[in-house]
């Protein structure tokens, strides 16, 4: 993957595909650091599958036979000396709190360190993808923060669909803008 | 700054298109969304789609959306067109200005681009 953000993009899915209601995306960084939390309240996995998961002849799906998925951003951790971790409870396991939260660490200085790229592109694209879930997202920087809450916007929405074009727009700028002003302090 | 108030405009003025909304999605524009579309460049693609499909009036009638591994990775950005009583279209190796070139011709125009297509990579 050329940027982290698409590694974000597509871990999120799992998400999505896990039953997901709630899905959190954070992002810490700091002057030599860049820690990542995915962070849902799907099916969640059991011991054993999330094991599998770091291997990338293991898939759930049938299309084909392997899950580049978390291979890809463990990868694109431990090049730069980080690496993830994954913890799951499973529905089965517990009916009443469930879910996945994946978490990566990354060291900026690194040479091999992978460029965070177009993170407000990920956003709007899982927003516009699966508007029927909660989003939140949270990047905090040096300058200060960038924050998004689905539930928020839907208040005020209405039965306006969250993919709807004028409202995924919306989420663009008010992202952008907020990049904009933390860069500026 | 962008402000709630003007996600509250927003809601105004959709108010009214709910309603005209319904019955639509005569074609279907499809992204796969999977790890192998994502390495392949699918993000701008899809956004191309969602952008161009609107700019070019065509919401009413269009819906874009997003699925997972279509199964020809090797093919990667693929996108779908579905469309009633017509065979699906399968478009490969997409880009941003394919997508532009597609909502123009085929969704607009209604003529499909044999050159992207799939069954113009394998026959």
């Amino acid at each position: 993957m050329k940027e982290l953000s698409l590694n974000i993009l597509d871990i999120s899915m799992n998400s999505v595909k896990a039953g997901a209601e709630n899905i959190l995306i954070k992002l810490v960084e700091t002057a030599d650091t860049l820690t990542l939390t995915i962070k849902d309240d799907g099916c969640g996995m059991s011991e054993d599958t999330v094991k599998n998961v770091m291997n990338p002849f293991y898939t759930t799906r049938t299309t084909r036979k392997v899950g580049l998925g978390v291979p890809l951003l463990k990868l694109a951790a431990e090049q730069t000396g980080g690496g993830i971790t994954i913890s799951s409870v499973s529905e089965k396991d517990n009916p009443d709190e469930h879910g996945t939260t994946v978490t990566a660490e990354f060291f900026k200085n690194h040479l091999d360190f992978t460029p965070l790229g177009d993170i407000v592109s990920t956003v709007t694209t899982l927003i516009q993808g699966s508007p029927d879930r909660e989003w939140r997202f949270e990047h905090i920087l040096d300058g200060g923060s960038v924050e998004l809450d689905t539930k928020e916007l839907r208040e005020i929405l209405g039965d306006v669909p969250l993919d709807n074009y004028e409202v995924i727009k919306w989420i663009e700028g008010y992202l952008r803008e907020g990049y904009e002003s933390v860069n500026n302090v | 700054m962008k402000s709630l108030a003007e996600l509250a405009a927003i809601r105004d003025k959709m108010k009214d298109k709910v309603v005209l909304r319904e019955g639509s999605g005569e074609i279907r524009v499809v992204v796969g969304m999977a790890t192998c579309g994502i390495a392949a460049g699918a993000r701008p693609v899809l956004n191309a789609f969602v952008e161009g499909v609107s700019n070019a009036g065509l919401a009413e009638k269009v819906t874009v959306s997003q699925t997972g591994c279509i199964g020809v990775c090797q093919y990667e950005p693929v996108v779908e067109i579905f469309e009633a009583d017509k065979e699906k279209v399968t478009y490969i190796k997409m880009t941003a200005e394919k997508a532009a070139e597609v909502i123009e011709k085929h969704l607009k125009g209604g003529k499909v681009i044999q050159e992207y297509t799939i069954s113009n990579a394998i026959s």
